[in-house]
């Protein structure tokens, strides 16, 4: 009975995983064999999904970088650092963060946000501009992919930083105690047994972390005023995929439609690629890993 | 090196909860002090206040004195990191670092606090703790492997060389061989027995037989009920504990007779 429910319910997540990827297949098809002038852009199917598959994973990039190291740092403070009551309420907060729907955090960068970064990006565009990430003319609404980039971030944070948490947590106490017994600080100790422990655990929340920015719409779409792909990121431009689909799908017929479902395939190989070396990183130290 | 350890009064408490009361005791020098005593008796607890790590536990603390060759481990300033790099723990089970290789693992201890070490030094400080501990002929073929991949006997020597690598004072082992078989056993054993050549030793043990075959000493610990802190209740020379004791409670635990 048991195993007949289990077995139904594993082969429902496979149907119904095909279904979405034969769904996407079967609708995207008419892109590839269009003629390339009927396409948005009128260059053709490559054309017009390279600048925002580049846009997207700029944006993803972006939010990784900031919220990856600041994830962690919370992480260890809650589970190694913080007295018992406070890592309580910290957890509590960051839990909450994660619960605050996504077109919130987008009307806060739109609105507040991105006016509070005009002022830097101009500063960066002045001093920095030579670097061409920071080259100028500064946006002057502050919604740019940087912007972007930054709510994105706040939104993965709390992903990373609960799950790193629970890792942490899980780490040894055996192992734990026999670093601080050989006379490890607590930073050395969090090195030598809890940071490689927890590796693999990393590893999957930063890939969770990054299949969220990759994928989300309605803060990129409310946040970011898009544009043709652009190499600085203060300036207005750029495009994420989700959040082409979702401005553009309302209005979108025939071929149009085709071609947005296409960009989702797009979306989802990417983010497919994304998992699949996200194992491969985490079996590639298996040996060494603590579960043997 | 090797040093003693001059105990007076030592009170400890998890929070306000008083789990053992009122330690005097001295430790000699390379020799092997066993604590024996009843599940819960506070021997554990107290040979982790011998090297503060009993502080891992929230809420634990000590009053009176642990003086290590006359300098007091609590007095202010002491960083515990210090007085654990001079008095090294083995634990009741192997607890080698599992992303570690053998190697890695007996050097954890001199890598730290930025210590710079040269690849010579380094194979010489290996072979040389993994000598110590007996487990070089078993291991020197795979110094790359992981430490997890040894047998329970090895994982344990393998701990013993990562505490002698650090060069410590005082070695405690708190129940060594308690999840090990009759064979391990006894190598640790035969190892604990050439260790205090060098080493003070102290060893906690609830196998009366093994105190009796590899301590100088034997300290018995009791509790007069639950809720009540453990005392230490009689210390002498190991053969007069288990031929001769003071005290009934001693005579009683070593003839089998509780506990």
């Amino acid at each position: 009975m048991f195993s007949g429910a289990a077995l139904g319910a594993g082969v429902l997540i496979v149907v119904v995983l095909f279904a979405v990827a034969m769904f996407l297949v079967i609708q995207a098809l008419p892109t590839f064999s269009a003629a390339p002038a009927d396409i948005t852009g009128g260059k053709g199917f490559t054309s017009y999904i390279f600048p925002i598959v580049i846009g997207t994973l700029i944006a993803a990039a972006i939010a990784l970088v900031i919220a990856t190291p600041i994830g962690i740092a919370v992480a260890l403070f809650i589970s190694h650092y913080a007295p018992r009551g406070m890592a309580r309420g910290l957890g509590y907060v960051v839990d909450l963060l994660a619960a605050i729907p996504s077109v919130i955090y987008g009307a806060w960068g739109a609105t507040f946000l991105a006016s509070q970064l005009k002022a830097p990006y101009q500063w960066l565009a002045e001093n920095m501009g030579w670097i061409p990430i920071f080259g100028g003319p500064a946006s002057g609404t502050g919604k740019t992919i940087l912007t972007a980039g930054i709510v994105l971030a706040v939104m993965v944070l709390p992903i990373i930083a609960s799950l790193a948490r629970e890792i942490f947590l899980q780490a040894p106490m055996l192992h734990q105690e026999a670093a601080l017994a050989l006379g490890a600080t607590r930073w050395e100790m969090i090195r030598m047994a809890v940071l490689p422990f927890a590796r693999g655990g990393i590893i999957s929340a930063v890939m969770l972390g990054l299949g969220r920015a990759l994928g989300e719409t309605m803060a990129v779409a409310l946040v970011l005023s898009s544009g043709p792909l652009i190499a600085s990121l203060i300036r207005s431009g750029n495009q994420t995929i989700a959040a082409e689909i979702a401005l553009n799908f309302p209005e979108a017929f025939g071929l149009r439609l085709n071609e947005l479902i296409a960009a989702g395939l797009v979306l989802f190989l990417i983010t497919l690629l994304v998992n699949m070396v996200a194992r491969w990183i985490i079996s590639r130290h298996k040996e060494f890993s603590g579960a043997n | 090196m090797s040093k003693r350890i001059d105990v007076s009064e030592l009170n400890v408490y998890y929070s306000d909860f008083l789990a053992v009361e009122d330690v005097s005791i001295t430790l000699d020098a390379k020799s092997v002090t066993a604590f024996i005593g009843p599940s819960g008796c506070g021997k554990s607890t107290f040979l982790r206040t011998l090297n503060r790590m009993h502080e891992v536990i929230p809420g634990a603390r000590v009053e009176g004195r642990v003086l290590l060759d006359g300098d007091n481990l609590y007095a202010d300033g002491v960083d515990p990191v210090t007085v654990r790099s001079q008095i090294g723990m083995v634990f009741q089970r192997p607890n080698p670092f599992p992303t570690m290789s053998i190697r890695d693992n007996v050097l954890a201890g001199v890598k730290l606090n930025n210590r710079r070490i040269s690849r010579a030094d380094a194979d010489e400080l290996v072979e040389k703790s993994l000598q110590s501990a007996n487990l070089w002929n078993e291991v020197k073929d795979r110094l790359q492997k992981p430490g997890s991949g040894l047998s329970g006997g090895q994982q344990q020597r393998l701990c013993i060389a990562r505490a002698i690598a650090v060069s410590p004072d005082v070695i405690l082992m708190d129940e060594p061989c308690s999840a090990l078989d009759p064979i391990s056993t006894l190598a640790i054993e035969d190892l604990i027995n050439e260790l205090k050549d060098e080493y003070t030793v102290v060893i906690v043990t609830h196998n009366m037989q093994q105190a009796a075959r590899v301590s100088d000493k034997t300290a018995f610990f009791n509790i007069a009920g639950t809720g009540k802190p453990g005392r230490l209740i009689e210390f002498a020379e190991t053969a007069t504990i288990f031929n001769n004791p003071g005290q009934k409670s001693t005579e009683d635990y070593v003839s089998g007779r509780f506990g």
